[in-house]
């Protein structure tokens, strides 16, 4: 895969899908572009304004959790964010993520200060804070998931495979991540 | 080798999987509210799709936003009508009532496989079914295929023995149990509830228990089915739907939690988590300038007649707004029937369309800046009802009754 390289805008820790997007706008949710301009406006009041393409969101324990509208990671996706870096992550959150084809990657934020240069290497596994001159390492999406997230998300994956297409080897597959 | 009850429910339709497999189930109901519906709709036609697999397994509910506040949710609205026709899929239309509840009375069975897209889906936890909230694209593709992929979760028992003191009800147990474990405290985890207990507590404590084990992080939270299950079907119709299903003595547990229901008191979950749990003693006092009785978690008939005992004959706080929003079109009309809406209405609440209605602050119940809300939802993050500068808190809809009373956060204890 590929090195991603950005900097780091640090949420803190349980950030619901209402800070993420609040339920307030369900009425834009069939307006994406429009919805998206509120993307994280609850929790970082000037993140629209602050992030940029290929920037990473940085979260802390139980990213996500709350509702299932894949509008959330949908808006994060649009405002430009490469990956989510957290601590932990919300179940339903965390395959809406992959499904959208963003990569959450469960490592130890608390090094990463908001600002920070990070570069992470999604092959090896590790990021490094350019700003900070650490390392840390993340645990690696697992092995089903990963196909869908290579392959750009769950509709890419289906309108490929037309069925989900599960190795023997892969099973458990779930064995080398969290 | 003796199984969970997630791995005995999954393991009836993939034969022998365990804790993490990956298994591939046929579903027995899928379906959507209609503020995600929209992008499962989308999602759907964009990978190529033009037929739903088992439209008699596939239903729409408008409850959401319903009847809709907006011309863009009114359009909405017509993207699903438009799309059930097409396909055969079923529609719940405005005022039949929030989904989980319609779910309960209508579909869910022992055994079955549900997904939505909606996260309190694991409400049909309590009749034994594994059922969980997914986003979208994995509901799209659920309507597509008529299957979808789980890992399959590790348990942890919750082990319930005694009963409950006065006051106290199932939303108590469940935000003590949140409290005590913490919101990620089973993310990813199948909840087992389980124990003497069981015998006593009735479906609607149950599905308000199931409702809220997403909010510990948990994927489902299963009730084994009993003659609670058997009568509760029974009532809606569909005895035949009942079989028996519990997980086996010895099934490997990861974590066990023993909890005595005598010693659980009313408890409050205050801003802006729902972990954030203390006995109501702690919460005395508090003006609230709203209290809402409703939602998937406590809009059942058995909540509205603690709430209706509670303000029989009595008025809410001049202050407080009282909101009560009965879960379905079927508990609306036994209230009315059994004179708790009229209760209501004297005693200065408004009664709002089954529905979600206030909990995720679209409409009927938007707070003020500064404003605090008692609620028996099932979410208090911040900006939850529609305005990040207001405070939520949670309780049981005989703390919430109380409460309206006075205008502050009263312990219900006080007034039985």
């Amino acid at each position: 895969m590929k090195t991603l390289k950005g900097k780091a805008i640090k949420a803190g820790d349980n950030i619901s899908t209402d800070h993420i997007i609040p339920g307030k706008y369900a009425h834009l949710r069939s307006n994406l572009p429009e919805l998206a301009k509120h993307a994280m406006e609850d929790a970082i009041p000037d993140f629209a304004s602050r992030v940029e393409e290929g920037d990473f969101l940085i979260g802390g324990k139980n990213f996500g959790l709350g509702s299932s509208r894949e509008h959330a990671p949908i808006v994060i996706k649009m405002s430009g964010i490469s990956a989510i870096l957290t601590r932990s992550v919300a179940r339903i959150f965390y395959r809406n993520a992959i499904n959208q084809g963003i990569p959450v990657l469960i490592c130890d934020t608390d090094a990463i200060s908001d600002g920070d240069e990070l570069e992470v290497n999604l092959d090896e596994g590790t990021v490094t804070n350019l700003t900070g001159g650490s390392r840390i390492s993340f645990n690696k999406v697992p092995l089903f998931m990963l196909t869908i997230l290579e392959e750009g998300g769950l509709i890419p994956y289906i309108k490929k495979h037309k069925d989900f297409v599960i190795p023997a080897n892969q099973n458990p597959g779930f064995s080398e991540g969290k | 080798m003796s199984k969970t009850l997630a791995e005995k429910i999954l393991g009836s339709k993939v034969p022998g999987v365990q804790a993490g497999d990956i298994a591939v189930v046929n579903l027995d109901l899928v379906f959507c509210q209609d503020t995600t519906g929209p992008l499962v709709v989308r999602q759907f036609q964009e990978s190529g799709f033009t037929r739903v697999a088992r439209p008699k397994n596939a239903i729409f509910f408008l409850d959401h936003a319903a009847p809709s506040p907006s011309k863009e949710l009114s359009n909405d609205h017509i993207l699903l009508h438009q799309f059930a026709q097409e396909t055969g899929c079923m529609i719940a239309r405005e005022g039949d009532g929030v989904c989980h509840q319609l779910v309960a009375e209508i579909f869910a069975k022992p055994g079955d496989i549900i997904i939505g897209s909606d996260s309190h889906t694991v409400t049909a936890g309590a009749l034994c079914a594994f059922a969980t909230g997914m986003g979208s694209s994995d509901v799209a593709i659920g309507l597509a295929l008529g299957k979808t992929w789980f890992r399959v979760p590790e348990s942890f028992l919750i082990n319930l023995e005694g009963s409950f003191p006065p006051g106290v009800t199932g939303k108590d147990l469940i935000l003590h149990l949140i409290g005590k474990m913490g919101a990620d405290g089973a993310t990813y985890k199948a909840l087992e509830f389980s124990g003497g207990a069981l015998e006593q507590m009735t479906m609607p404590q149950r599905l308000s228990i199931s409702n809220m084990a997403v909010e510990a992080g948990a994927k489902v939270g299963l009730f084994p089915s009993d003659e609670v299950t058997r009568e509760f079907l029974k009532e809606h119709g569909r005895e035949k739907g009942y079989k028996s299903v519990s997980a086996d003595a010895g099934a490997n547990y990861e974590e066990i939690y023993s909890i005595n229901l005598g010693y659980i008191e009313p408890m409050v979950s205050f801003p802006h988590t729902v972990d954030n749990v203390f006995p109501v003693t702690a919460a005395k006092g508090i003006k609230i300038q709203q209290v809402f009785i409703g939602t998937c978690t406590n809009g059942r008939l058995e909540d509205l007649a603690v709430a209706a005992g509670v303000l029989k004959g009595k008025k809410s706080h001049p202050e407080t707004r009282l909101l009560v929003c009965p879960a379905s079109r079927k508990i609306l009309m036994d209230a009315i029937g059994l004179g708790y809406i009229g209760t209501f209405i004297e005693a200065g609440a408004v009664i709002l369309p089954p529905g979600c209605a206030a909990c995720l602050g679209l409409h009927q119940g938007v707070l003020g800046d500064g404003e605090s809300c008692l609620s028996t939802a099932n979410r208090n993050f911040k900006g939850r009802m529609g305005n990040p500068e207001s405070f939520i808190y949670l309780a049981s809809p005989a703390t919430a009754a109380a409460s309206a009373i006075t205008g502050e956060i009263t312990d219900p204890r006080e007034i039985l």
